[in-house]
């Protein structure tokens, strides 16, 4: 306890850093996954190449990819924005066929009954399949916050700071409060970002807290490091 | 997911609510100055290794620069020499603390060893245009090999030669880069005809992992740098070098073009006043007292009357 | 693509073969540790997950215990861990466990959720006994699912195996770290290509396997099963 109430400053630093490198990818991810999931959904050929795509690239380990990366885009290892990258196509890999079963979990029927009402396929995209989507997109995007936030730690052990770096510095010190200090953190910033995105989806899905959901909800794993 | 949000909503809001006031509290305290990233021809970026020890020698230099009226931008715990190496030769950092032998050896593979002064010189002469090192200070903080009180009793162990007398495998602890070094155990092997049943990579430069390690006999021996205060309050033995397979490493301040005359004196002031048992005692404040850097580095400071 | 280059060429370097440090041994380290740590983690987690699952009791906990867990990064609890116990392949054992539980807890858990509640009334019906219900109807049934969530675990700890290397000898993690330290691209960059293939060869092992464990009578229900297409996160991994 000592050392944290004396390193709060540090301890706050982290924190940003950490805001800064997983707030992006987090944002990123569902711009793009949109998008390609609903292409995924469109068309059979898409389908199978976005999804077999999304699938291998989810397998891939994220300390190798932060590693492979400087050497496909010619950034510097030690660049954050290596670590940005990879937890980007990570959240897309995992949103991707999170968005595509989205839209497919609306029903057909009431596609129908928009189109039948006028709208375009633009505007029921936008205001009918993507809202009724919502629900399993916001489920999805919790998981990636999650484990965006928690895989950001890893960059420490290249030299990238965030939060991580408390493990990597309290590990050579022979701190324990340090680790301990940073894996709190991690963890109270993750379930901030997962609160922040269940308080979304009360405001922008008010109908979804009358939905008792009749499925169970199937496990959604992210690839750890 | 949504059956039970109720009972984790409230949970998860209460985590939220107290991290956010938490942060709020945090924010008022003392908010460590990171500088500016966009940096300006007046700012001068200081660097350090990802090394607890290197880092506080930063922050000396820092504070005493930012005592000076320079702008100081902090970019440490930039991993190992071999990561950043090419960010100071790119000249994307104007002042780093680094080991002069161990520099050389960076810099010049085939370089030779010797005294503190000839490997001084040798670096000055190895380094590339646009980097130059300024005075070095009298402290030094060189790899060494060592083993436990109790091992060296064993085998009657005083040099790194007399390592052939032990009749024991010997296995080797350290930072993954150690197995490649100049002194690795390879050189070992082919040096002196120590035979190393194995390495084990301990990331934590020689701290109190590793020496628990060779507390546990789990290794019995250990790159640790002689600076570490662990090596007295663990009863651990640094093996003689007669023969220099380490080169000295006298702690110096590498700057690029960017720092002038007037930031060259303050560094040297502090290189004056920076011996060995002054980098042990403050290596010991950050390990034992748990300190921070900049904390350790005001203080020393004030009491030497440098800023 | 230099670097490229020089990482296969790393990989096929007869050099690289020999030794305590050799290619294939490194990878069976990464294999037996990945598969042993699997092993304890499921040891824990299945028979938590069919408990859960066959009383629907404790589910709200679980879940919340597992989205606790998964947000811990394993860095951090490798490294603290590490203090407690020292160097070894202890600390990873440890880490990577709390990481593979998750997923293999939900897999067994949702694998029984899943199935139609019909079934099970109808199993006890004609007259199976609880322990009956679960060994002849439910764990079978449950198996697509909860195999879905051992392939993630596996992936996850493949990929993370190579934070073992930062405090034991152990693995392909190995590469990328005295790569990293020592500027040698080559072995990094050719070890993080290693690890990347491995996990791939077990996604495509796994996805092979889940198409077998599907019972007799039940083999439309990969295509058809509502949980099996909206989580499929899970199944797709």
């Amino acid at each position: 306890m000592t050392w944290v109430l004396a390193n709060l400053g540090l301890i706050w630093a982290r924190t940003l850093d950490h805001v800064v490198l997983s707030l992006p990818p987090i944002v990123l991810c569902f711009v793009v996954a949109v998008p390609l999931g609903w292409l995924a959904r469109r068309y059979r050929l898409s389908r199978g190449i976005i999804l077999t795509g999304a699938g291998l690239l989810y397998a891939v380990p994220s300390l190798p990819l932060i590693f492979v990366l400087p050497a496909v885009i010619g950034t510097s290892l030690l660049s954050p924005v290596n670590v940005i990258i990879a937890l980007t196509l990570y959240g897309i890999a995992l949103m991707v066929r999170v968005v595509s079963d989205g839209l497919d979990s609306v029903d057909a029927d009431v596609r129908q009954s928009a189109s039948a009402m006028g709208y375009s396929t633009w505007s029921r995209f936008w205001q009918v399949e993507l809202p009724l989507a919502g629900p399993v997109l916001l489920a999805g995007m919790r998981v990636v916050a999650v484990s965006t936030v928690s895989l950001v730690t890893v960059g420490a052990v290249i030299g990238v700071q965030s939060l991580g770096s408390l493990f990597t510095d309290g590990f050579q010190r022979g701190i324990q409060a340090e680790i301990i200090a940073g894996l709190v953190a991690t963890v109270g910033l993750a379930l901030l970002f997962d609160g922040a995105l269940v308080l979304a989806g009360r405001v922008l899905m008010p109908w979804t807290r009358r939905i008792t959901a009749a499925k169970p909800s199937a496990p959604v794993e992210v690839s750890a490091a | 997911m949504f059956t039970i949000t109720r009972g984790r909503l409230a949970l998860v809001s209460a985590v939220a609510v107290g991290a956010v006031v938490a942060l709020a509290g945090c924010a008022s305290g003392d908010p460590l100055d990171e500088g500016n990233s966009s940096a300006d021809s007046e700012t001068l970026v200081v660097g350090s290794q990802d090394y607890y020890s290197n880092e506080i020698i930063a922050e000396i230099y820092a504070q005493a620069l930012e005592n000076g009226g320079f702008t100081v931008d902090r970019q440490f715990r930039i991993g190992q020499r071999e990561a950043y190496l090419p960010e100071i030769e790119s000249g994307s950092i104007d002042v780093f603390p680094e080991y002069s032998g161990s520099l050389l050896q960076a810099l010049e593979a085939d370089a030779a060893g010797g005294s503190p002064d000839e490997v001084y010189t040798a670096l000055e002469a190895a380094l590339p245009d646009g980097l130059t090192v300024l005075d070095q200070a009298d402290a030094a903080d060189q790899n060494s090999w060592t083993v436990t009180q109790a091992f060296a009793d064993t085998y009657g162990l005083t040099d790194i030669a007399s390592l052939t007398e032990v009749t024991e495998p010997i296995t080797v602890g350290g930072n993954s880069e150690l197995e490649t070094r100049p002194y690795g155990p390879t050189a070992l092997k082919e040096k002196y005809g120590i035979e190393i049943a194995g390495f084990t990579p301990v990331e934590d430069s020689g701290g109190p992992l590793t020496v628990k390690a060779l507390v546990d006999n789990k290794i019995q021996l250990a790159n640790i740098y002689t600076a570490d205060p662990n090596i007295e309050s663990n009863n651990l033995v640094a093996l003689d070098d007669p023969d220099n397979l380490f080169f000295p490493d006298n702690v110096v301040p590498l700057v690029s073009d960017k720092v002038d005359a007037s930031a060259a004196e303050i560094l040297n002031a502090v290189s004056a006043a920076l011996d060995t048992d002054t980098l042990v005692a403050l290596n010991a404040q950050s390990v034992n007292d748990q300190a921070a850097a900049d904390t350790i580095a005001t203080e020393w400071l004030t009491a030497e009357g440098l800023i | 693509m230099n670097l490229f280059a020089s990482a296969i060429d790393w990989i096929l370097d007869p050099a690289n073969y020999v030794g305590l440090n050799a290619i294939p041994l490194r990878i069976g380290q990464h294999l037996v540790f990945s598969l042993v740590t699997v092993l304890i983690a499921s040891a824990i987690a299945i028979p938590l997950g069919y408990l859960i699952g066959h009383t629907g009791r404790g589910r709200g906990l679980a879940v919340t215990t597992s989205g606790g867990l998964r947000a811990i990064p394993t860095l951090g609890l490798l490294t603290l861990v590490a203090l407690w116990v020292g160097i070894g392949v202890v600390a990873p054992y440890v880490a990577l466990t709390v990481l593979a539980i998750p997923p293999i807890l939900a897999g067994a858990y949702t694998g029984f959720e899943a199935i139609d509640r019909r079934t099970v009334d109808a199993a006890r019906a004609v007259g199976m006994s609880e322990l009956q219900i679960v060994r002849k109807v439910e764990v079978p049934l449950g198996l697509p699912l909860l195999i879905g969530g051992l392939r993630s675990a596996t992936l996850q700890v493949i990929a993370t195996a190579t934070l073992a290397a930062y405090v034991a000898d152990l693995g392909l993690g190995r590469y990328l770290f005295s790569g990293l330290k020592t500027r040698d691209y080559a072995e990094m960059l050719g070890g993080s290509i290693l690890v990347i293939l491995l996990a791939l060869a077990l996604e495509g092992i796994f996805a092979l396997i889940q198409r077998f464990v599907v019972p007799r009578g039940v083999s439309g229900r990969l295509d058809t099963a509502p949980t099996l297409r909206t989580g499929s996160p899970t199944a797709a991994r």
